[in-house]
């Protein structure tokens, strides 16, 4: 079966600053996929390189068809929602129109707005505050509103950038668990990238570690929780 | 009495140009000085067409659709290439913009002052003793034309496309929002205003290449006042302005110092409150 989404020699920069060296994976159609590494791996440009947010040279393929060099526009229209780094909250908006944009790019006008009672479903907070200014909202709840706007577009990948970021255990596991559920019950694919590596093992289905912007090791999270190296420097037993 | 009412009539058209420079300050953070100069031109574009034979308000309505693409353009072939470049770069370049616009609209129609019809009857609505019709109906265009804005940005899915791309372009690109269109499509809206505001002053001061100059000035003030990233705040600045200039003008200064009024503004605000009346403090990270 081909992967949804297959990387290979991807290489990103800042400017004059190489971040990326040319790192290779790929993600199953229906799985949770873990980016770990340390702080400044190039976790997060990784992220930011699959939606053309830095400039990059390798190939990207999404569903078979090439998606380098493509506009980051473009790239969402085909089914990737990205969750940023600092959650991209529109802070003077309200939590409604945060969600409303989120399925700005979709024609579907009635399966909309069902999909409000959906995302709300998941979290049901939102609802009580939709009509509440975003940037007013609690961290936890910020990082709610940014997983549910990605889900507004129907997205067939999902990248999330640090969910656990700055928010409590509790809530936290709240975000994972509803994130278990969204790819069970959607199908909708996730690369997740996160410091916490403990818990990014428990949820995902294969896993890469990456180092100085090479990838040094893939496996399933089984194998990659075996390895001693991980072990002592990541989940720290 | 007089004086106030009057004040508001020229507030109104002090208050389109304030909004036009604060739509563009939202979504770029720049000032645009040519933004009076576009109005003219635009005036001056009205004129033609009433001369070519149109009436009135078809004339009227074709030039704020020039005025849109004008302005769209403006921004897609002139603003786009110095988008990142440093602020200095871009105030240059609207500098420039104003120079050519006003050299181009004197060069094209000569520096003679010439008159520019009302679309209101000549006398006074209701036979009242204090405002002629042109000024109640410029007020009454302006409020028209403000509801018109606050309901496209409200109501529409591009109006809100348009808040997020000017708050946060980043995010914006991330629900796949064209974000440069949206740019675009503030010169554009800007310019229309602009011209509305150029159709509606050119009765009262006659058409001439440097008209807007003076009222260009009154807008700072009025957008500074009411807080430059704030519409509402820059239509209240724009009838604040108007009446005070009006109301000193006519009974403390004199009509010769009236345009220090807007300066003393413009200054008064930037040294005691630096965000106007309804502007937000922006705290930025480091």
């Amino acid at each position: 079966m081909a992967a949804l989404l297959q990387v290979s020699k991807l290489h990103a920069a800042y400017g004059p600053t190489r971040v990326l060296h040319g790192i290779d994976f790929s993600i199953e159609e229906g799985s949770i996929t873990a980016l770990l590494g340390a702080n400044g791996a190039g976790k997060t440009t990784t992220l930011r390189a699959l939606c053309a947010m830095v400039q990059t040279s390798g190939e990207v393929r999404f569903g078979g068809a090439r998606i380098d060099g493509k506009a980051t526009e473009d790239i969402v229209r085909l089914g990737i929602a990205h969750v940023p780094d600092g959650r991209g909250t529109f802070v003077n908006l309200s939590t409604e129109e945060n969600l409303r944009l989120g399925a700005y790019v979709r024609k579907d006008r009635r399966a909309v707005e069902q999909d409000f009672e959906r995302v709300y479903s998941y979290f049901p907070r939102l609802k009580e505050r939709r009509h509440q200014q975003a940037g007013t909202l609690s961290g936890g709840e910020q990082q709610m509103l940014a997983v549910s706007r990605a889900l507004m577009l129907r997205p067939r990948l999902l990248l999330l950038d640090e969910p656990s970021f700055g928010l409590a255990p509790l809530i936290v596991r709240e975000i994972f668990d509803i994130m278990r559920a969204i790819n069970q019950r959607e199908k909708v694919s996730i690369l997740l990238v996160e410091q916490n590596a403990a818990m990014a093992l428990d949820l995902a289905d294969h896993a890469y570690l990456i180092e100085t912007g090479r990838v040094m090791l893939s496996g399933t999270s089984d194998e990659i929780k075996q390895d001693e190296a991980v072990r002592r420097s990541y989940l720290g037993y | 009495m007089h004086q106030v009412l009057a004040g508001l009539a020229t507030g109104g058209i002090y208050a389109s140009v304030a909004l036009a420079l604060v739509m563009i300050y939202q979504a770029t953070h720049h000032l645009n000085f040519a933004q009076g100069e576009l109005a003219m031109f635009c005036t001056y574009l009205a004129w033609s067409l009433i001369n070519a034979g149109f009436g009135y308000w078809p004339a009227f309505l074709l030039t704020v659709g020039l005025a849109f693409v004008l302005g769209v353009v403006i921004e897609r072939v002139i603003i786009r290439p110095v988008e990142n470049s440093p602020v200095l770069a871009v105030v240059v370049v609207f500098i420039g913009l104003l120079v050519i616009l006003n050299s181009v609209t004197g060069w094209i129609y000569s520096y003679t002052i010439k008159t520019f019809p009302s679309p209101f009857p000549a006398e006074p609505f209701f036979g009242n003793k204090y405002m002629s019709s042109h000024e109640i109906g410029a007020i009454g265009i302006t409020l028209v034309v403000l509801l018109l804005l606050y309901a496209f940005f409200r109501f529409t899915p591009l109006g809100l496309a348009m808040r997020a791309a000017a708050q946060n372009p980043a995010s914006a690109k991330l629900v796949g929002i064209r974000v440069g269109w949206m740019l675009a499509l503030g010169w554009g809206l800007a310019a229309a205003i602009g011209s509305i505001a150029g159709m509606m002053v050119a009765p009262i001061v006659f058409l001439d290449p440097n008209m807007m100059a003076g009222i260009l000035l009154y807008a700072f003030a009025a957008a500074l006042v009411g807080g430059v990233d704030s519409p509402g705040g820059a239509v209240f600045g724009g009838f604040l302005v108007g009446v005070l200039e009006n109301v000193l003008g006519a009974f403390v200064i004199g009509n010769e110092l009236k345009l220090a009024v807007a300066l003393v503004l413009i200054i008064g605000v930037l040294v005691v409150k630096p965000t106007g009346f309804f502007g937000k403090v922006h705290v930025t990270r480091v």
